[in-house]
């Protein structure tokens, strides 16, 4: 069944003015389970077709991180495909690009070709979604590239092991506490029988969302994904059920120190919820975060750089784009000779003044709202990142209506939204406070 | 069983070429003013990308003041005209607009989106940005700040200091050889007088390229390009002359302790006015550039898992152009990987490419090539990267007939006359292990 579902430009008009040109976007599910998006972006012939599948990192069996990423790299060596180069020589054969990413929620593929070959594409996924093939020699050549990576991403970055010592320390228990790409010892024993397991149990047209952009229509799309993805059996896949976290009663502390740090800075993160969670408080975290942190008339830029020169960077973020906790950060990179017990006495001093005020001005409001709006208005002109909206929305569990919910829900916040929020989320017990630094006697 | 064969049976039958692309319609036009501007109109979206590069980039900056360019280009948001920084954001962010400036080698880009209902007050916004920046000694001593703990950062950073290490390499005595964002000393010097020195050099209409694309009428795009630039002087600079590179080439260490090593292998490249130059962009794709299905991705990475990414790339500036390969490999590998690229070099200056290989080269870069053309701000980028190179306005159509024009020999002999296993300059950050100083060798 496909229905129009908005030609949304009304409804950000009433909520925040300009009007944003907004394609048609329909949907619609075959027998066996996988949903369809189709998104009408007709400027270019060309189409983004996207597979997101409802599993991640965060679904991993205990003691095989890396598992779902390595499954990703290991789905572009499908004997189907078992040409020089593989899925990705053919899709580049017919002039098109293709990659995937991995999450803690969703793995996803995607392709970008000119629309007259979507067929073709769909064939290749069609094929990798049905099962999977590969060699025992050719897949532990590919842990070594993984193994690669990671000393690429992670190790040969100070910043990349301080994300991942914060994030073990954030999770009590969930497992968005452990690294995406895995820990080096468990990545190293990973086993082909472990990914074609995975394979098995989590990738089928009824654990996965099909997402299509560009110059389309939605009737030529749904007739493709009869024909290519539409004979493929369900899995039976269920909901996914994960561990939660037990409330926070302790505040953590994170030191690390790497000789290669040239920049320290101090980095505090708390326990948050998203928008699939709460989406009305994502909203308001969204916002205190830009009044708190975007842009030089910030509360943080102005204490820290502008009246007293102590920063040479600081700002705050929300991170609520993940199915079970979201983070909300604040954070502040010392100027030379500036400790970082001072800036940090500093950042506190504005996130303690704020917490005892009544809130963001009417003006910050404004501010913060406008500043928004134009970010998503320019979105319209990217066609990716349109896809990637609707299918990561949707493999997370949240509806349409939820998804294209976001720009009003955005406007509809106020500044006492912004301090309720704000008093719930910034709690100390709930918090990491991470310090990246050179050992003492390294110059700094 | 059967529907896997399908599938595989579909996969090989490789499609006819796409149609020649109904890309999008280039308009060149002249400005009252006398400024040309190639526009595409696109009244999808309410709003309007533009890109302005200006011919006067960090090349022409004194050595001494290395990095004003630079600075000079990120502080042009940071306050104009009555506006101090802060109030010049809140303006900013009232009309939308969002805007920026960087430096290059060669040029100041400036790239800036608008909605359209706000249009003339953010081109007010941006003329006043570009004509009567401040340079506010509070806006000056935060960029420095930035800047300095850049340069510092950078110094621990393998990726960083290799690029640092094979741009010295190859042009010890041209500006080409020197970082954009200068060093600690040549930043600390940076005084109001030289960034007010340095807007003048570079936001000059002498050697100016525009592109616009959006919800605009070539009328109003004419009007809107002439207010916001009409005050800006026009100059004729002297040209540059080319870059020279260095005669030796020696491995060069850089040590730094680090669990993986990162390498780059470069020689010089091949200008864009050169008749073999789409013939060398095939050569490279099958070398390196063509992800997955390139030599150097299947040999490295795929056969041997010596790696996670490696590829070559073709650089080109105004004054010189350089062909190169790059990998990040563990401290104990890396010198096989090394081994692996100098090889491919070899063998594709020996033996060159099949005709297969050429066909799926010429299909994904005739594929690929609107694909890059996907946004408006995009293609405004575009537009003026081809005007300062003095491509004509349809290039946007026209190229994919010259790749693919190219044929099998041109391909193998310009394989045969640019390639230089023997003499590439070769750069390693790391601690590698098994590498020889006599590695890179001289002829």
């Amino acid at each position: 069944m496909r229905r129009l579902l908005a030609l949304a430009a009304t409804m950000v008009a009433l909520a925040v003015g300009p009007a944003a040109a907004e394609w048609p976007v329909t949907t619609f599910t075959l027998d066996n389970g996988l949903e369809g998006v189709v998104i009408e972006d007709r400027r270019a012939p060309v189409a983004t077709h996207m597979v997101f599948y409802r599993v991640g990192g965060a679904d991993e069996p205990a003691g095989r991180s890396g598992l779902a990423h390595w499954l990703e790299h290991l789905m572009f060596k499908d004997a189907d495909t078992a040409v020089e180069g593989g899925f990705s020589a053919l899709v580049a054969a017919n002039g098109g690009q293709d990659n995937a990413f991995t999450s803690p929620d969703v793995t996803a593929y995607f392709q970008r070709i000119a629309s007259d070959r979507l067929g073709f594409v769909m064939g290749l996924e069609a094929s990798r979604m049905r099962d999977l093939e590969v060699g025992e020699a050719e897949a532990l050549t590919e842990r070594d590239v993984i193994l690669e990576e990671r000393a690429q991403r992670v190790e040969n970055d100070p910043s990349g092991r301080f994300g991942e010592q914060r994030s073990a320390a954030m999770y009590l228990n969930h497992p968005y506490g452990q690294p995406l790409i895995g820990w080096r010892h468990e990545i190293a024993k990973l086993q082909l029988a472990d990914a074609l397991a995975f394979h098995a149990r989590h990738y089928g047209p009824d654990n996965a969302v099909l997402v299509v952009a560009g110059d389309v229509d939605p009737e030529t799309v749904e007739r493709l994904a009869l024909e290519h993805y539409g004979d493929i059996p369900s899995i039976g896949a269920v909901p996914r059920e994960r561990v939660s976290e037990p409330p926070h009663a302790a505040p953590r502390r994170v030191l690390y120190e790497d000789a290669r740090v040239r920049q320290p800075y101090v980095m505090r993160e708390f326990l948050a919820p998203t928008r699939r969670t709460d989406p009305e408080r994502a909203a308001a975290l969204e916002m205190l975060a830009a009044v708190l942190g975007d842009g030089l008339n910030a509360r943080l830029q102005q204490a820290l750089t502008v009246e007293r020169e102590l920063a040479v960077a600081t700002g705050a973020w929300f991170a609520g784009s993940a199915r079970d906790y979201g983070e909300f950060a604040v954070y502040a990179a010392p100027q030379p000779g500036v400790s970082l017990d001072e800036i940090e006495a500093a950042m506190d001093g504005v996130l303690e003044t704020f917490l005892a005020s009544d809130g963001p001005s009417a003006e910050e409001m404004e501010r913060v709202k406008t500043r928004w709006r134009a970010s998503w208005i320019y979105s319209q002109d990217s066609q990716s990142t349109l896809a990637r909206r609707y299918g990561h929305g949707l493999a997370i569990g949240m509806s349409i209506e939820e998804i294209e919910a976001w720009p009003e829900t955005l406007q509809a916040v106020t500044a006492e939204d912004v301090m309720e929020v704000a008093r719930a989320v910034l709690r100390p017990e709930a918090s990491v406070t991470g310090r990246l630094q050179a050992p003492e006697g390294v110059e700094g | 069983m059967n529907l896997r064969m399908a599938a595989a049976a579909l996969a090989f039958a490789l499609l006819p070429p796409p149609p020649a692309e109904a890309a999008a319609e280039v308009q060149a036009i002249e400005t009252p003013g006398g400024i040309e501007v190639w526009l595409v109109e696109a009244p999808e979206i309410p709003m309007v990308a533009l890109e302005l590069r200006f011919g006067g980039g960090a090349s022409r900056e004194p050595a001494e003041l290395a990095g004003v360019t630079r600075m000079m280009a990120g502080l042009l948001d940071d306050g104009a005209g009555d506006l101090d920084a802060a109030a010049f954001e809140a303006a900013a962010d009232g009309l939308a607009l969002r805007f920026g400036a960087s430096a290059g080698r060669d040029a100041v880009s400036v790239s800036a989106r608008m909605l359209t209902e706000t249009l003339d007050e953010s081109v007010e916004l941006l003329r006043l940005a570009l004509t009567e920046p401040r340079f506010d000694a509070d806006a000056v001593e935060r960029a420095r700040a930035r800047q300095i703990s850049s340069i510092r950062s950078a110094g621990t950073d393998p990726s960083a200091l290799a690029s640092r290490a094979w741009r010295a390499a190859l042009f010890p005595e041209d500006p080409y050889g020197r970082p954009l964002s200068g060093d600690e000393a040549t930043v600390a010097r940076i005084d109001r007088a030289a960034l007010v020195a340095a807007r003048e050099r570079a936001l000059d209409r002498g050697d100016l390229a525009v592109g616009i694309v959006g919800d605009v009428t070539p009328d109003e795009a004419a009007a809107l390009i002439d207010r916001l630039l009409a005050d800006l002087p026009e100059t004729r600079r002297d040209p540059l002359g080319p870059a020279e590179f260095a005669e030796t080439r020696e491995l060069e260490i850089v040590e730094l302790d680090a669990p993986q090593a990162v390498a780059r292998l470069v020689q010089p490249g091949i200008g864009r006015d050169d008749p073999d130059f789409f013939a060398a962009v095939v050569m490279e794709h099958v070398l390196g550039g063509g992800g997955f299905a390139s030599r150097l991705t299947q040999e490295v990475r795929v056969e041997r898992g010596l790696t996670y990414s490696v590829s070559s790339f073709l650089a080109r500036w105004d004054r010189a152009a350089v062909l190169g390969a790059q990998v990040a490999s563990d401290n104990a590998r890396v010198a096989e990987a090394i081994a692996v690229i100098r090889e491919e070099w070899a063998r594709m200056r020996g033996t060159g490419v099949s005709e297969e290989e050429l066909d799926d080269a010429k299909r994904y870069l005739t594929g690929a090539w609107p694909l890059a053309f996907d946004s408006n701000a995009k293609i405004a980028s575009a537009l003026a990267g081809f005007m300062s190179e003095g491509l004509p306005p349809d290039y946007l159509v026209t190229r994919n007939d010259l790749v693919e024009a190219v044929t099998l020999e041109d391909v193998n002999r310009v394989a045969a006359r640019l390639l230089t296993p023997e003499r590439l300059q070769v750069v390693v950050v790391g601690q590698p292990e098994g590498l020889e100083r006599t590695d890179g060798g001289a002829d």
